[in-house]
């Protein structure tokens, strides 16, 4: 773990959130120093806790749970009663303590609990507090509920996936959930560098269905200008060919595409068949694109015959694009991965070590890194109200006792 | 929110994003580019929609002059240099620092700035089969497959955005700029969701499912995500949890309406309802009355009737089924740049205190170098302010 002092610290989050969208965001923000406190409840924790596999062992149970253990990394854990006066006093009081307030709750429903972006900022003028929904906090169909799993189909992803004559294929898991928490991570920073400057704070309205647009955001602007509907093409591609998957032996696959003739010519030499180079079929990319069939099979032949990490290595050294079709398990031993340290191990009191992910940038001077394992349902609240809050002791029992940490 | 931030966009394709996400969110941001590109493209123009165009050619001395010159005064640089181009040797972090210590640089390279794999070339195909993307889209026993629109390189822009707002926080703290590196190979991790944590709990290896989802039961059944309908698909599972239960009753209440068999969706308490232990004998038998259903809707009465009965579940979109959603035309999603041609870029990707900032600049926007130095010699919009505690 660093020493040098992270980026974010001394930046205080409270995160409303629960399942991906919001919770994704914390954890970037926490990777970097953030204190980010993750409020749910013990009658209704977060939904990732328990609705989804894997659980250690196989035996669900809050504090067994990867799904919600790989979102909420470097966190701590508040549990608070918000159907309770004294649940929203204590969540009006975290709102005037945070300068970042994350949600991802359906419109309203924050408002109807004393704490949308009025109350919020009555409380504390300067806070950034970032709302983010499924369609955006107003339209037709702001209060349509939804996953970010189908969602993704409505965004059009899953339409673009697959082979032409063929239905279209699922993404795992919320996709465009992550797309939203990504450029929310970038909005709400962008809110604390105003507050900052002018002491002005702001209320970010993110919709995951228009932020997920943006991923196609050409496509869209090709619809728009020329009337092009793009269609899903399997692995093709417009420009490259040959551009496709190749199984190799061993049952991996070889991810490939050259981008110009010269390309096409060192990855002929490479699979042994320099006559391609100068065939007719081949001379150009629009050929190679017309005499696909026949150029996957010469390719896929030399790949059956090799395992998909030397091919890949053969293919590299020639200068060629080529890549091998990872699998989740490949992941953990993909040597730039390692390089990154992008799995990072850490203790969780009830899963024992279990890999984190970490963000995918860093910075030279102040690295972030992954403070510590996700946390055990309520595990900081005596750490967030006591501590960080200032609550005596006898406040904090009375709070107790009046079930504010159900 | 970012207003006086002076962004150098020197980026190719995996730095596009994290330039527009800038501007969406204020900053001034100019995209450079050589006199030769190509800028006609629909991917280019709306992924530098919102920023200015300097073409500027880095074999030329004068021009390379010009570009350290501005980079002196700029607050981010967002850069993808291959090694060994002509602007890799303008681009050194060392000299870029010693003439602008409170430059924040962020590289965004495949698979970042060095390892064993760094100078490995990757177009979008590669890359989303490095980060594991590739392996979780497709037939189980087809071909790994993808998103036919790249994507890769917009999570790598993605990361660069955030990655380059937390160094702005580090350096209101410190007075220092530093460098921000991005691997885009990492960024796709982000769209796997929790996959990765089955390999590591459990030592099952996640993988693609076709139109089936699977993870949802501890016995390994699938559950169908996608039902042919009139003029195309209909995504919708059987969820389980609060959210999932209310949205089968309403189906179920849907299809009684419609008067269509229910079969085996008859004799379910949905307050109860989870997939959890099912079979696959009994998932199949809960699905086929709906199969029969949805064939007879249309993608838009799916979506309004869904909408009416507040269910989860949605049309497979194409692009003309986004470009008429009422949704987004209530929202303001598309931005005509003040033209009266419909231009319709996606808009700021946020609405920040009611407002979704309008596009200020049309791609290709162009601005010249002697107006660009004067505006970046001129006063300091960002002048460095005692750090304050945040």
């Amino acid at each position: 773990m660093s020493t040098r002092a992270q980026a974010l610290a001394g930046v205080t989050v409270a995160e409303f959130g629960a399942y991906a969208a919001g919770p994704h965001v914390g954890k970037l923000l926490a990777n970097f120093g953030a204190r980010v406190v993750h409020v749910e409840s013990r009658r209704r924790p977060d939904g990732f806790r328990l609705e989804y596999p894997p659980f250690t062992d196989g035996v669900p149970g809050v504090d067994r749970g990867g799904c919600f253990a790989h979102f909420n990394d470097s966190k701590y854990g508040a549990t608070l009663d918000l159907h309770s006066e004294a649940g929203r006093e204590l969540a009006r009081r975290l709102v005037a303590w945070a300068d970042i307030v994350i949600e991802n709750m359906r419109p309203g429903v924050m408002r109807r609990l004393g704490l949308g972006y009025e109350a919020a900022q009555a409380l504390n003028p300067g806070v950034v507090m970032l709302s983010s929904c499924n369609m955006g906090q107003t339209g037709p169909r702001a209060n349509t509920p939804g996953f970010g799993s189908q969602l993704s189909s409505l965004a059009g992803f899953c339409g673009l996936t697959g082979t032409p004559e063929g239905p279209p294929m699922l993404l795992y898991g919320p996709y465009i959930d992550f797309i939203a928490s990504t450029m929310g991570a970038a909005a709400v920073l962008a809110g604390l560098d105003q507050r900052r400057r002018t002491g002005r704070g702001a209320w970010i309205d993110l919709s995951q269905y228009e932020a997920g647009l943006h991923f196609i955001a050409g496509a869209l602007l090709d619809y728009h200008a020329n009337g092009t509907v793009a269609a899903r093409k399997g692995n093709r591609d417009d420009e490259a060919a040959p551009h496709e998957v190749y199984r190799c032996d061993g049952g991996r696959w070889l991810a490939l595409s050259c981008w110009s003739d010269a390309e096409f010519g060192r990855l002929a030499r490479v699979i042994g068949r320099q006559e391609l180079a100068t065939d007719p079929r081949f001379a150009t990319a629009a050929q190679r694109r017309a005499h696909r069939g026949e150029l996957d099979a010469a390719i896929a032949a030399w790949c059956a015959a090799r395992d998909a990490e030397r091919a890949a290595i053969l293919l590299q050294e020639a200068r060629v694009h080529a890549h091998p079709v990872n699998t989740v398990s490949d992941l953990f031993r993909d040597p730039q991965l390692a390089h990154r340290h992008v799995w990072r191990r850490r203790h969780h009191g009830v899963m024992g070590e279990r890999a984190y992910c970490f963000p995918a940038f860093d910075l030279a001077d102040a690295p972030g890194d992954i403070a510590s394992a996700a946390p055990l349902l309520g595990a900081h609240n005596e750490t967030v109200f006591r501590e960080f809050l200032g609550l005596s002791v006898a406040d904090y029992a009375a709070y107790e006792a009046r079930g504010a940490f159900q | 929110m970012l207003a006086g931030l002076r962004v150098l966009d020197c980026s190719d394709r995996l730095g596009w994003l994290a330039g527009r996400m800038l501007a969406d969110l204020g900053a001034e941001v100019v995209k450079v580019e050589p006199p030769e590109a190509g800028l006609g493209a629909a991917e280019w123009r709306a992924y530098n929609a919102n920023k200015r165009l300097l073409r500027l050619d880095p074999r030329r001395l004068r021009e390379r002059a010009a570009l350290a010159e501005l980079l002196a005064h700029a607050d981010i640089l967002i850069e993808t240099a291959v090694p060994g181009s002509p602007l890799a040797g303008l681009l050194r972090p060392e000299v870029l620092r010693a003439r602008n210590s409170r430059l924040i640089q962020v590289s965004i390279r495949p698979f970042g700035e060095d390892g064993p794999r760094a100078h490995w070339r990757a177009s979008d195909l590669e890359l989303m089969a490095a980060g594991g993307a590739l392996s979780l889209a497709g037939e189980p026993d087809g071909a790994p497959t993808r998103v036919s629109a790249p994507q890769a390189c917009l999570w790598a822009g993605a990361q660069g955005a955030v990655g380059a707002l937390v160094a702005l926080a580090h350096r209101a703290a410190t007075g220092a700029g530093q460098r921000v590196t991005v691997s885009a190979q990492a960024a796709v991790l982000t769209a796997l969701a929790h996959a990765p944590t089955f390999y590591d709990i459990l030592g099952e290896v996640p993988t693609r499912c076709g139109e089936f989802i699977t993870g949802r039961t501890l016995t390994g059944a699938r559950m169908r995500a996608f039902w042919p309908c009139r003029d195309g698909y209909i995504n919708f599972v059987l969820y389980g949890g609060v959210a999932g239960r209310r949205s089968n009753r309403q189906l179920a209440e849907w299809m009684r309406e419609a008067g269509v068999p229910l079969g085996a969706v008859a004799g379910i308490d949905w307050s109860t309802f989870d997939p959890k232990p099912l079979t696959q004998a009994e998932v199949d038998a809960l699905e086929q009355p709906i199969l029969r259903f949805f064939a007879g809707l249309t993608k838009r009465e799916f979506l309004e009737g869904a909408a009416a009965r507040e269910m989860l579940g949605y049309p497979v979109s194409t692009v003309e089924d986004i470009a008429a959603d009422p949704q987004l035309e209530a929202r303001g999603f598309w931005d005509d740049l003040r033209s009266t041609a419909r231009a319709h870029h996606c808009g700021s990707f946020a609405i920040v205190d009611r407002v979704r900032a309008p596009l200020r600049y049309a791609p290709g926007e162009p601005v010249d170098l002697e107006t660009l130095l004067a505006e970046f010699r001129g006063a300091h919009a960002r002048a460095p302010v005692a750090a304050t505690a945040l």
